[in-house]
Order: structure tokens, then C-alpha cells, then sequence
């Protein structure tokens, strides 16, 4: 493994990778103050600022890579900076310039990304393989040419090749105002891009072959999204390491993907998750000693991740498992409701209970969850020896639920020729989720063969 | 689009309209010997068609027929191999602002972030040009486009929670949004309901009323007649076109759908072997 | 230049030249399901699991590794699922979510063992130095290493390295039919039977395996590079599957053998020290990769530009026979206008001439051409052929008459002819 190699080798020349790394105490709770108000002394201000203006900037941006399906050619392009970073660096010296100046060597992290990116479309152009091979190929192709050049330099090039290496897991603690100031002034180009083409960029997202038909440039707007990432990723080198910087571009709006199906509230909610995960990132790193801040940062990324995918109120996991659950028991209740419609309204005994629930597969923990729901909605009257009883409402809903079966089974039987693509749809899910203009569509269409569906 | 006028675009295209009779001389879409090929493989053989103006036309053929190529190699959206495509005697990248596309539902992801209000104003988006924001004078517009196919109540739902139907209808609104005088239509009847077919084919007259043209991929043979004016009969090739009454007979039919062309897509398939080297 | 020392050279050429074979035999799978990147991706997050697996066992203990990263790879593969299904998100992002959160959490924990004064570093278990395969009591010969002591002497490395590429080849084997279908259409498998989820799974197992056997020798950037390259090359080679294997087994062992002897020999041209033999296996691969996607006979971008070239020179070469004959045909004596006929530019038609002259088809100079036998033999089977179309296309697909001769132009060189027709083709000519 050789990011964990350079990185390993890092940690025992440096002996310690976090800011404030002087002890193993928990640090108490004025430096944390300290460090999370800016409060913290230059050095740490400089690495917190900076790493939520990239967080920021590369949650905004990767909106539009997830969106547009590219998320991973990002992935790409971050290990194609490497062979960049060291020819950059040789060339400089070469010149007899300093070969560690920062911003000679993101130039060459930028040009070979871009490299990168015209390979991949290269490969998927004139041969017969699919994007994902083509990542693939040039995200090792390339890392392993930075690495060839890396080891050259490293044991060839001996002054002031120390530190090459911090570009593949990071090294947040080497910022100095300089690269705050880089962070700030590509924050602000994404953020401007980002605002002034939201609308180009969201309509070739959705829909290419409209953006195409109307005369919008889909070439050229793509172009300057994969320039935006490109940006971003050579932004994240430094302090979040090129093996890392991705997940600055995917975690933030895959995480705000579960809270909202707004755009404009994703690219802003993504922007503050970016945002937080560095602040967080950062500052823990700052605080604790042997937290390398690229780690940090996208481990805070990935907790808000899980708490999104979790808990998000719109396409959470448990929001939606909650939601069919409900779904279920409303189906489980209303069926229950058919039956006693069924008996006439005479109490339904347990084991008949039992028995539906054998014969619809529900499991039988889910009885006390029925019966509340049935209680909830004012349909079970009382739950006796002799039975379930219902009210009247009850019976009524169950009369209901079972004309709506029938009717549905009869269009079925009906226009089994032209409905096809609705006989999968399984009658009993079907009954309950008709709306009330969806029946009355149904009782209009078997009048129409001259079925007869009686009043309702 | 005949609704109110707010912008000045708007206002341009009200003075279309008005010189429409000096236009309809010419044809809004000709077609001249145009063959399509997909991975050298030709799927359109020299296709002839010269589109009548102020019309619906449905474009019939079975699976496989290039409809959706006819259509998309008219767009410039997939390139053809050879032949020219004119709108109204002018190039199309001229004409461009002329035309209006609804794709199929198919080809988008309809779990996109976005409102059925944000997808109808992409409709206005060349309207309002690099960089410019929308306006709530074009959310206005966009809404009442909605409202012509019996969705503005439905302006502000996200697309995924629309039924197939009410998505097909957000993409006629979109079309209607680009305030075009030709429209081509890519299957806008494929597995919709009955409101939503009965509301298409409503603005279909609409559009036609107002002096649009109107190509509708279609698949249903039953309701040709009743919905359209025109026809063309496709199968690789046109196999007739013409008023409906003329062209869509059984004969015709059985030419376009019959298996005797198997030739024909056999040639197709040895000219892919020959272009990639495998004769 | 290229020196061979069987202590320092053997071994680690081994060891290179397996984990390139193990995880280019796997990654013709993964490159056929479009999921090359899940090589990439489990190669990224076994790292917590091999460093867990040092933390408990406190020592390096190679099987609890071992154990720790193929059950690392597995969460990798079941986690990515379940963000894809579960949580609804896009197959590529929901792959970038897992391995970077995994790759995250790996990087802290090597700092945490470092705390704890456990030094990882010491071992190249992880690291992937095949220098440090070197056998200090090798033989002097290549004669003695005939003998049982080879075997007995064999790093542990190179030992799981063979046994993993051996049960590669052993599950390609025997799973080859199923794997096929499985990668080719992943219903149709599950509907015969062959559970393509179940297959899924083994492969995926399989790639975590490979992927932990060569981190002790290579390193991941080897092992992703490996799973994509010598199968992306092979593709383009071979339209078959088990060529297609073979050929990328080739590529891998190339890939090795030369990217191992590159590393050392290149440097020392320019009497520098040697480089990473895992970077230089891995440019190896992409130059050997890139070297295909241009010069393959089949899907090259020369071979295709070729083919294009040839035959065009045909068509053009028929076009000119049937001209002379349509000429013939209606007696107009030696018109000069063969040349705007067939409409070529004059550079072309030169190059034309010379191949009709050469197959002696035609004799004559420009403006007097004349068929030879063979010519007109090959002309009237081609205008032939054009007539029967325009019938054909007249006839049975319903074009008009006045709109068939372009097709029927382009269909004469490509297409057999309609097997029968009339005397006369739509225009009243005769059908020879």
C-alpha cells in the first residue's frame, strides 16, 4: 500500500502530523473554545479557515458531479495530479526555482489532471470500453507514474524533496496564509460559477438531450464543471491528500441528497455539510494529538453521512421504513376491516385473526400495531373474548375497501388486453392505495363496457 | 403559445405568428434523402419527407422502425450520415428557437432534485440565456403551461412523486414553455393514463388551432385517425406518408409492419460487418 | 544492462509477476460487469481491516491480517450494496462513500498503533517492498534451484500469492460457464439458476483476496492498476472470452516481467537508484494498455482508420469498373468524363487506377479505359447487384423509383443481392 507507506514514513520523520500535537492530554475546554472561535493562534486559524472554505467549495461543486453521474471521475482526476506534482517539482529544480513552492506545483497538479480527464474521455471514445474501466486505468496508470517519480526523487533529488509525499494523505498543519488564500479565492470562483450557471448546470444534469435540442453547449458546460472539480481536488491536495479529496466531493451532497428534494436547498445544504466536516475536522484535529486532519475531515464527513442516511427526515432509511410500515398496517388493518365487513359486522374471533395473518404473511408481532391502528383512526370499538368489534366507521371504510377490490379485479379480468402494464400491480396492494379519483376513473371506464359496478 | 404576453421574446414571437402566411409556403420541416446509421449499422435508409404546415402528424411503425432516430437525427441530436434536414428552407441551428422537443419519459432520471415547475421553466431557460437567472415572470409563464395540461396544482410537487402520466404532462408543458411553432414528440403517449392521454390530445388541438405544427412518435394504430391529420407509415424507410385518410390503409399497414423487409436489415447488418472489418 | 541475481531478483520477480496474474485473471469479470472500480474500491478499505487485525492481535501475525482484510473487503462490497439499495444512491458515488469512509478510518487507526508504540512501519507486510523478498541463502546457479530445498525456502509471501492465483484459476475454471453468462446477462443466470448476487458475491470475495494476498508484495495501486489493465488490453485484442482471458494473463506477466526489470534498469542507465517496482509494473501496464487501444489488428484506432482506408479504395475501385461498364453499356465510345463519374478527387483516382491496373481489371490510360475480362466480369456482377436492389427496394420496400439509386449504391458493395428478380431493373435497364 503506498499511500499508507508515504504516509507511515511521514509519521516517523515527523513524528507527530496534528497542529497542536504537543501532549496526549484531552485538550480542555478553553483550547477547544479557542479553537473552534478562531481564537487559536494564526498557524491553527489559517488551517480551520481554510479547510471549511474547501469543504464549502467542494460540497457545492460535487452536487453537480453526483448529479451528472461523475462522481468517481473525480477520484480519477485526484490521483492523476501526483505524476503532475513531481514533474512540476523536478522541472522547477531543474530551473533552479525552489521545487517545493506551492503554487508551481499545484500548476503541475492541475495540468495533469486535466490530462487525467481528456484520457479517460480518450478511452471511452475510441475503444470499446466503459467509463468505469477507463477510470480505472488512468487512476492507477497515473498514480503509479507519480509514485515511479516519487520514489526517483526521493532517493535521487535529495534537497528539499521532503514533503512530496504529504500530497497523497495530506498534511493540513503545512498551510500557511498563502494557501488560506488560494482556498478563499477558489472557494469564491465555485461559488460564483456555481450561481451564475445553476440553471445550465441542472438542466444538463437532468436532461442532456434537451439541453442539446434547445442549443445549449453540453460540451462546454461540462467542460467547466470538470474544470470546477479539477479546482477543487487541487485545492484539497495539500490539506486532505489526493487519495481523500473525493470524498470532500461525494460525502457532502450524497448527504444532503436524503434531506430535500430541492435543488437549490441541496447545493446549499451540501455546502454546509462540506463546510461543517472541515470546521470539525480541523479543529478535532488541531485539538487532538495523531489526527491527521485529512482523516478527520472526512470521517466527520462520513459520521454526518450515517446520521443523514439514517435519520433524514425526506428519503432517510428509518423514515422510510417507518413509512412502510405504516403502509402495511394500514393494508393489514384495512383487510381486517374487509373480513368484518364481510361477517356482517359480527366481532372477528382471534383465530381468525391468526389465520389472515397466516395467510396475508403478516408476522403476528404486528398485531398490537393493527390494533392501534385501527383504534387511531376510530374504527375497533372494543377487543373482547368473542373478538375484534367495529364501529360503524369501521364497517363503512371495510364496505369500501371491499368494492374497490372488486372493481379493480373486474377492470383487471376486463382489459387484461390493454392494461398490461398494470396486471403486475397486485390486486391487493392495489385496493388500497386508489385515490378517489382513480375509482371513479375505474367505475367511468367499466360503465363504458357496460359492466355494471353499483352505486358506492 | 397564445397566452399573455409579458416579455419581449414573447412579443417577437407574436410577430411570427402574424407573418405565419408568408411561411407557410414553405414547409416547417423537409427532409432530403437522409440515412442515419447507428455504429455504421444504417437504421434510416434515405428518408424523403417534406412536412405539411398547421398539422399533427403521427410518425407509425413498429419496434426498431427509427422513429425516435427520425426525430432525434431532424434535432441534431444524433448525427446522420448523410442527406439534409431543412425547417422552414432554413438550417436548423437558425431555426432553432422555432422548434420544440419532448423526449421520452425514459431518458431522464425522474428522481432528479428538481419541481415539476423547475423542469417546465427549463423550457424558457434559452429564452432567458447564459447566466440570467429565472424571473417570476417566466415562473409565471411556466405555471400557466402547466396549467394548459391540467397541473398547476401539482407546480411545486418534486418530479419522482408524479405518476408516469403526470411526468409525461410536465414534459408537454416544458414544450409548450419553449413557445415553438414545430414540435416533435417522442412516444408522449407511452404507458399514460386516460386523463393524461385525453389532456394531450387536447393541446395536440390547441397547438394545432393556433397555427402550430405538431410530429408525434406514436405507437397506437387505433387511435391514428382519430387523433391525427397525417401519417407517416416508417419501417427503416418511408414506407408512405400523406393524409391520414389516404395513406393509413390496411395495405399500407401491412407493407410497414409485414416481416418482408428482413432483406433490408440484413444488408444493414452486413454493411456494420464490412465498416468494422469483419466481411 | 539487465542483471538477474537469483537472491536479490527471484523472489521478488515472483511475487510481481503472480499478483499481477491473480488480479488480471479476476479483473476480466470485473471489467465485463462495468464494476472495475470495485478493485479500486475494495483495495482502498481493507486497510482498517488489516490494521484492526494488528491491533488485536498485537503482533504481525499474517493469518489474523489476512483474516481481517477479506472481512474488511467483504463489508466493503456489502456496505456498498446497501448504501446503493437502502439508502438509494448512484452505484458510482455509493462506491466513493464507502471506500473513502473506510480508507479514513484506516489512516487514523495507523496513528492510533503508532501511539501505542506498535511499529508498523518495521514490517513490510503492508507495504509492498518486493526488495524485501530478497533470499540471502539462495543458490549460486540456476542448476540448484532444482531441488526440494527451493520450495522449503519460499517466502510466505510468495507462497500465498501462488495459492490465491491458483484458486483464481481454479474458480475461473470451474465457474467459467457460469461466470460468463452471469457477466453477460445477470437475469438470465438468475433465472437458469446461477444465482448472479451469489456469483457477485464470490467474485467480489475472490478480488478481496487476491487484493490481501498481493498487499504484502505489491501494494494497491498495483492491485487496482492489475484488475483493470491486462483485462482492459485484452479486450481490445480478443472478442472472445477465454482468448480474452488468456490474452490478459499474458499482459499481466508482462506487465510484471518487464515493469520488475524497468524499476531497476532505467535508473541505472542514468546511474540513479532503482524506482518503485510496483509504479513501474503499473506504467508498464498502461503503456502495454495504450499500445493496444492504438495498434490492435482488431479494435486498434490504426487497424479501424486502416480498414476505413481499404475500403473506401474498393468502393471506389467498384464504382470506377461499373462506370466503364455503364458506359459501355449504352455505347457512348470512350468518354473522357469517367474521372467526374465517379466523382473522386484525382489524387484518389489515381491511387484507384493503379489498383484496378494491378489486378489487371482495366487496361488503358485515363480517358480510354477499357475492362479487361476479369473486369467486366467483376462489374457486371456488381451493376448487377445495384439493379436487383433497385428492384428489390422498388418492389417489395415500397421506395420510389426515383429515390433507389443511392441506396441501392451504397447496398451493391456491402449486401449479397436479392436472390431473385425480373429481366429489367425500375429504370427499363437490363439485369445482366
Amino acid at each position: 500500500m503506498i499511500g499508507l507507506s508515504a504516509h507511515l514514513g511521514s509519521f516517523h520523520s515527523h513524528g507527530r502530523t496534528s497542529i497542536t500535537d504537543v501532549t496526549d492530554e484531552l485538550p480542555t475546554f478553553a483550547e477547544i473554545f479557542e479553537t473552534l472561535t478562531f481564537q487559536a493562534g494564526f498557524n491553527t486559524n489559517m488551517v480551520v479557515l481554510g479547510t471549511t472554505l474547501l469543504g464549502l467549495a467542494a460540497g457545492v461543486v460535487g452536487v453537480f458531479a453526483l448529479l451528472r453521474k461523475r462522481s468517481l471521475v473525480a477520484d480519477a482526476i485526484s490521483h492523476a495530479t501526483l505524476p503532475g506534482i513531481c514533474i512540476a517539482f523536478l522541472a522547477a529544480v531543474v530551473l533552479g526555482h525552489e521545487g517545493r513552492s506551492i503554487p508551481i506545483l499545484l500548476t503541475g497538479a492541475t495540468l495533469s489532471g486535466i490530462a487525467g480527464v481528456l484520457c479517460i474521455h480518450a478511452i471511452v471514445r475510441c475503444t470499446r470500453l466503459h467509463e468505469d474501466a477507463a477510470i480505472g486505468i488512468v487512476l492507477s496508470v497515473f498514480f503509479g507514474a507519480g509514485v515511479v517519480l516519487l520514489t526517483y526523487i526521493q532517493k535521487n533529488a535529495s534537497a528539499g524533496s521532503a514533503g512530496l509525499d504529504h500530497f497523497i494523505t495530506g498534511q493540513a498543519a503545512t498551510m500557511v496564509t498563502q494557501d488560506a488564500v488560494v482556498m478563499v479565492s477558489i472557494a469564491g470562483v465555485c461559488l460564483l460559477l456555481v450561481v451564475l450557471l445553476f440553471k445550465e448546470f441542472s438542466l444538463v444534469c437532468f436532461n442532456e438531450s434537451f439541453a442539446r435540442a434547445t442549443g445549449w453547449s453540453v460540451s462546454l458546460l461540462d467542460l467547466i464543471m470538470m474544470a470546477l472539480v479539477i479546482l477543487v481536488t487541487v485545492a484539497g491536495l495539500q490539506a486532505v491528500g489526493l487519495i481523500l479529496v473525493v470524498a470532500m466531493l461525494i460525502l457532502p451532497p450524497v448527504s444532503a441528497r436524503f434531506w430535500t428534494d430541492r435543488l437549490w436547498l441541496l447545493v446549499l445544504l451540501s455546502g454546509l455539510i462540506g463546510a461543517s466536516s472541515g470546521y470539525l475536522g480541523s479543529s478535532v484535529s488541531a485539538l487532538l494529538p495523531r489526527k491527521p486532519a485529512g482523516a478527520v475531515i472526512v470521517l466527520a464527513a462520513g459520521v454526518l453521512f450515517v446520521i443523514s442516511m439514517l435519520g433524514a427526515p425526506a428519503r432517510g432509511v428509518l423514515a422510510s421504513l417507518v413509512r412502510r410500515l405504516s403502509l402495511n398496517m394500514r393494508i393489514a388493518s384495512e383487510h381486517l376491516l374487509e373480513a368484518a365487513y364481510e361477517q356482517e359486522g359480527r366481532p372477528i374471533p382471534g383465530d381468525q385473526i391468526r389465520g389472515l395473518a397466516r395467510l396475508r404473511a403478516w408476522p403476528l408481532w404486528t398485531l398490537p400495531l393493527m390494533k392501534l391502528t385501527l383504534n387511531r383512526k376510530g374504527y375497533l370499538a372494543s377487543v373482547t373474548a368473542e373478538g375484534w368489534r367495529l364501529t360503524p366507521a369501521g364497517l363503512a371504510r371495510g364496505a369500501q375497501v371491499s368494492r374497490n377490490h372488486r372493481l379493480w379485479e373486474q377492470y383487471l379480468v376486463s382489459y387484461a388486453d390493454i392494461a398490461p402494464s398494470h396486471v403486475d400491480w397486485s390486486v391487493d396492494q392495489v385496493e388500497h392505495v386508489l385515490t378517489p379519483e382513480l375509482v371513479a376513473e375505474l367505475e367511468h371506464e367499466l360503465r363504458m363496457r357496460g359492466i355494471e359496478v353499483g352505486a358506492s | 403559445m397564445t397566452a399573455t404576453v409579458h416579455s419581449k421574446p414573447r412579443r417577437r414571437q407574436g410577430e411570427v405568428v402574424i407573418a405565419r402566411p408568408e411561411h407557410s409556403k414553405e414547409s416547417p420541416l423537409s427532409v432530403h434523402a437522409m440515412t442515419v446509421a447507428y455504429n455504421k449499422k444504417p437504421v434510416l435508409w434515405d428518408v424523403d419527407y417534406d412536412a405539411p404546415a398547421n398539422q399533427l402528424i403521427a410518425i407509425v411503425g413498429p419496434n426498431g422502425a427509427g422513429k425516435s432516430t427520425f426525430i432525434k437525427a431532424c434535432l441534431g441530436l444524433v448525427p446522420s450520415a448523410s442527406g439534409q434536414v431543412e425547417f422552414w428552407g432554413d438550417v436548423y441551428k437558425r431555426a432553432r428557437p422555432r422548434i420544440g422537443y419532448v423526449p421520452q419519459r425514459e431518458s431522464v432520471d425522474w428522481d432528479f432534485p428538481v419541481s415539476a415547475l423547475d423542469v417546465v421553466c427549463m423550457g424558457r431557460y434559452r429564452k432567458i440565456g447564459w447566466c440570467r437567472p429565472v424571473t417570476r415572470k417566466h415562473k409565471r409563464a411556466a405555471i400557466e403551461c402547466l396549467d394548459r395540461v391540467g397541473m398547476a396544482s401539482l407546480a411545486k410537487r418534486q418530479i419522482s412523486q408524479l405518476s408516469g402520466g403526470q411526468q409525461q404532462r410536465v414534459f408537454l408543458a416544458r414544450a409548450l414553455a419553449q413557445e415553438s411553432d414545430l414540435y416533435f414528440m417522442d412516444e408522449p403517449f407511452a404507458g399514460v393514463d386516460a386523463a393524461t392521454e385525453r389532456a394531450i390530445v387536447d393541446v395536440l388541438r390547441d397547438l394545432r388551432a393556433s397555427g402550430k405544427t405538431v410530429i408525434v412518435v406514436h405507437h397506437d394504430l387505433q387511435t391514428v385517425p382519430e387523433y391525427f391529420d397525417h401519417v407517416i407509415l416508417l419501417n427503416m424507410r418511408v414506407v408512405a406518408s400523406g393524409e391520414v385518410a389516404d395513406v393509413f390503409t390496411q395495405e399500407n399497414l401491412q407493407r410497414t409492419y409485414g416481416g418482408r423487409l428482413t432483406l433490408l436489415s440484413e444488408a444493414s447488418e452486413a454493411i456494420a460487418q464490412a465498416a468494422s472489418g469483419r466481411r | 544492462m539487465i542483471t538477474f541475481d537469483i537472491g536479490a531478483d527471484l523472489f521478488p520477480l515472483i511475487a510481481c509477476t503472480l499478483a499481477a496474474i491473480c488480479c488480471g485473471l479476476l479483473g476480466n469479470f470485473l471489467v465485463l460487469r462495468k464494476q472495475s472500480l470495485m478493485g479500486d474500491a475494495i483495495s482502498h478499505s481493507v486497510l482498517p481491516g488489516l490494521v484492526l487485525a494488528f491491533l488485536v492481535a498485537a503482533e504481525i501475525n499474517p493469518s489474523v491480517m489476512f483474516a481481517g482484510a477479506a472481512l474488511a473487503g467483504l463489508a466493503t462490497v456489502v456496505l456498498i450494496e446497501a448504501v446503493k439499495k437502502v439508502g438509494n444512491v448512484e452505484p458510482g458515488a455509493a462506491m466513493g462513500v464507502v471506500f473513502s469512509i473506510m480508507f479514513a478510518l484506516g489512516v487514523l487507526l495507523i496513528e492510533q498503533a503508532a501511539a501505542r508504540n506498535i511499529d508498523l512501519d518495521a514490517s513490510c507486510v503492508l507495504y509492498g517492498q518486493p526488495e524485501s523478498l530478497a533470499w540471502f541463502s539462495a543458490p549460486p546457479s540456476f542448476g540448484d534451484l532444482f531441488a526440494w530445498r527451493t520450495i522449503g525456502e519460499m517466502p510466505r509471501q510468495v507462497m500465498t500469492l501462488l495459492a490465491m492465483t491458483l484458486l483464481s484459476v481454479i474458480f475461473i475454471s470451474v465457474f467459467f460457464k457460469e461466470l460468463r453468462i452471469a457477466a453477460f446477462d445477470p437475469a438470465l443466470a438468475t433465472s437458469l439458476g446461477f444465482s448472479a448476487t451469489l456469483l457477485h458475491y464470490a467474485l467480489m470475495i475472490a478480488v478481496a483476496g487476491a487484493t490481501v494476498a498481493s498487499f504484502e508484495a505489491v501494494g494497491s495501486i498495483l492491485v487496482i492498476a492489475m484488475l483493470v489493465c491486462p483485462a482492459a488490453s485484452a479486450r481490445l485484442v480478443s472478442d472472445r472470452l477465454l482468448p480474452q482471458i488468456l490474452w490478459s494473463v499474458a499482459f499481466a506477466i508482462a506487465s510484471g516481467v518487464v515493469g520488475y526489470f524497468a524499476a531497476i534498469a532505467v535508473p541505472a542507465m542514468f546511474d540513479r537508484d532503482a524506482v518503485s517496482i510496483a509504479g513501474s509494473m503499473t506504467v508498464v501496464a498502461g503503456l502495454l494498455f495504450a499500445f493496444t487501444a492504438v495498434a490492435s489488428p482488431t479494435q486498434g484506432v490504426l487497424a479501424r482508420a486502416f480498414r476505413q482506408r481499404k475500403l473506401a479504395r474498393l468502393v471506389a475501385l467498384e464504382d470506377l469498373l461499373a462506370t466503364i461498364y455503364r458506359r459501355d453499356e449504352q455505347g457512348v465510345g470512350a468518354a473522357p468524363a469517367a474521372q467526374a463519374e465517379v466523382s473522386l478527387q484525382s489524387h484518389r483516382l489515381q491511387s484507384v487506377l493503379r489498383l484496378a491496373r494491378k489486378r489487371s481489371l482495366v487496361t488503358g490510360e485515363l480517358g480510354s479505359l477499357a475492362l479487361t475480362n476479369d473486369g467486366r466480369r467483376v462489374a457486371e456482377r456488381l451493376v448487377r447487384k445495384h439493379r436487383l436492389w433497385e428492384d428489390y427496394l422498388v418492389r417489395k420496400a415500397g421506395v420510389a423509383p426515383d429515390h433507389v439509386h443511392e441506396s441501392a449504391e451504397r447496398l451493391e458493395h456491402f449486401a449479397p443481392a436479392p436472390s431473385d428478380g425480373p429481366e429489367k431493373d425500375p429504370h427499363g435497364k437490363p439485369i445482366p
